[in-house]
């Protein structure tokens, strides 16, 4: 590139979705709505502790409203295509920003979950599409009951290396979002040098919470707790 | 003391480089690591041999042309220094140093150490300027600017552009050194004008460059020999998002 941009794309949208700015914002808003949902996911799945009876209420109660349910599945499809899209695409651009690699280099200044984002982001995919045909459409649950929601939950993780899959994923959930949940802060522009150190804290806060509330399960499941 | 010096060695971008290694026997521990280099740079002259090629001019750490990999870290290990000012009692006698060039797209090879940085430079031209009329100058405090706004300001000003956090960046991304030049003039009254535009200019010049994104995982601030804070980045990402929204598409203007 020798000579200056001036000319600037026609639409705004196309312009920011053109730029690795505008895909981190996106990237963030995605990943912060994902964030919501694992966060009420989890809370939910909490009911697991007070037993199959409340535990299947709960789940039948999300699938009262149909229009309400696929609504959010919906939201939730779109936001996972464009949090993916937008990695896959800045993965690519990653690789062509330096084509001659460093024959040494030393990280002083990141951590480790931040510097593999672009690795726990596609195993938690992976993740995600193992645990939709494991519980929700029961695929790879061979002691799959429709509709005993608390049943199958117990049936997958009497087997401990489902549940040691869950649990390295969630490992790798909470990495992503310790990172993650503070970056989408700066990929916005919202952050300030004062409140950093708080955004940070903030941000491991949820990714321990996340983690210890979504391994309690396989956990009280493998202990006996939940039977 | 004496040291081991293993330092990338390429003609030019067309020709193949590889790594030569080189003792330096008589290197006193005042001395800076480009003096070091010209030590061992004369030793090679006298024996004519071709020189290390590498970028220095005040050599005191204010002008941004100095500066290369020291065994993996910008800057070498000494944080908020560059090569210029990072003096060798820091190493141990008869260590081994790797000295690598910046490597990054944007950042073409020259030769041997030195890179070709002018993408920063048209990364600027992109609208790192403010409109003001010339001519005597302004009554001093006539723009009245708060402590806190003009120390920030200040801050980011201090980027002298080396490029160390481009090269120390996983991605190759310039955004410690976009952000600081779109935080110094956006935080201040004269900067307000272009804010807008500044921002989308410049970022998208950046892009145009064929640098990378911003992961803000942090090490552009790690080697930053002005500790430019890593909000510069978020100020830039706002000011561009803001700015995207606003500034008229093509056509519209
Ligand atoms: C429950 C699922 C997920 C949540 C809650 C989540 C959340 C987040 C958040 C909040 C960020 C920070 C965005 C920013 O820096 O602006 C992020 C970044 C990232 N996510 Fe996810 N994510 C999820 C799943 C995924 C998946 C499935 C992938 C990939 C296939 C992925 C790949 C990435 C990558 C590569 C980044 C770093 C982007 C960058 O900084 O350049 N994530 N994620
Ligand atoms: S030579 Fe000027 S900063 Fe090093």
């Amino acid at each position: 590139m020798s000579s200056i941009a001036i000319g600037l794309r026609e639409n705004k949208a196309v312009r920011l979705w053109d730029s690795t700015n505008g895909k981190k914002a996106v990237m963030a808003v995605s990943g912060f709505i994902l964030f919501l949902f694992v966060l009420g996911h989890m809370l939910g799945n909490l009911q697991v502790f007070e037993g199959p009876a409340q535990f299947n209420r709960y789940a039948q109660l999300l699938r009262t409203l149909p229009e309400g349910l696929w609504a959010v599945r919906i939201i939730l499809l779109i936001m996972v295509v464009l949090h993916i899209v937008a990695a896959v695409q800045l993965a690519l651009r990653k690789r062509t920003a330096r084509p001659i690699g460093y024959a040494k280099r030393k990280p002083i200044g990141s951590t480790y979950a931040s510097r593999t984002m672009y690795w726990s982001g596609p195993i938690i995919f992976a993740f995600i599409v193992y645990h939709l045909l494991d519980l929700t459409s029961g695929n790879l649950n061979p002691n799959f009951i429709e509709g005993d929601v608390y049943h199958n939950v117990i049936a997958s993780f009497s087997n401990p290396f489902v549940s040691a899959w869950y649990i390295f994923a969630m490992v790798l959930l909470a990495f992503h979002l310790r990172h993650g949940l503070w970056s989408m802060f700066n990929s916005l522009g919202l952050t300030h040098p004062r409140y950093t150190p708080a955004l940070r804290r903030a941000a491991t806060f949820f990714a321990v919470v996340i983690f210890l509330g979504f391994i309690s399960v396989p956990i009280g499941v493998l202990t006996g707790i939940v039977k | 003391m004496r040291l081991i010096l293993r330092i990338w060695r390429q003609k030019n971008r067309n020709t193949k480089g590889k790594f030569a290694r080189y003792e330096v026997n008589d290197v006193n521990p005042d001395m800076s690591m480009l003096e070091c280099l010209d030590v061992l740079n004369e030793d090679l002259a006298r024996r004519g041999k071709e020189p290390v090629a590498f970028e220095h001019d005040c050599r005191e750490g204010i002008c941004g042309s100095c500066g290369f990999m020291i065994n993996g870290v910008a800057h070498g290990p000494l944080s908020g220094t560059t090569v210029c000012q990072l003096t060798m009692r820091h190493f141990k006698d008869g260590e081994e140093l790797i000295l690598e060039p910046w490597r990054a797209r944007a950042f073409p090879l020259v030769k041997d150490l030195a890179v070709d940085r002018n993408a920063f430079d048209r990364i600027i031209a992109a609208g790192g300027y403010i409109s003001i009329s010339t001519g005597s100058a302004p009554d001093g405090n006539a723009i009245p600017v708060s402590k806190e706004r003009a120390d920030a300001a200040m801050d980011a000003a201090q980027c002298i552009g080396c490029g160390a956090c481009v090269a120390a960046c996983p991605n190759a991304s310039a955004s410690l050194f976009t952000g600081a030049k779109i935080t110094h003039l956006g935080l201040l009254p004269q900067g307000q004008p272009e804010r807008d535009l500044r921002a989308v200019r410049m970022v998208t010049q950046m892009n145009l460059e064929q640098f990378g994104q911003c992961t803000n995982i942090g090490e552009c601030v790690a080697v930053c020999p002005k500790l430019i804070p890593i909000e510069v980045i978020g100020r830039m990402n706002h000011d561009y998002i803001a700015g995207s929204m606003r500034e008229p598409e093509a056509g519209e203007a």
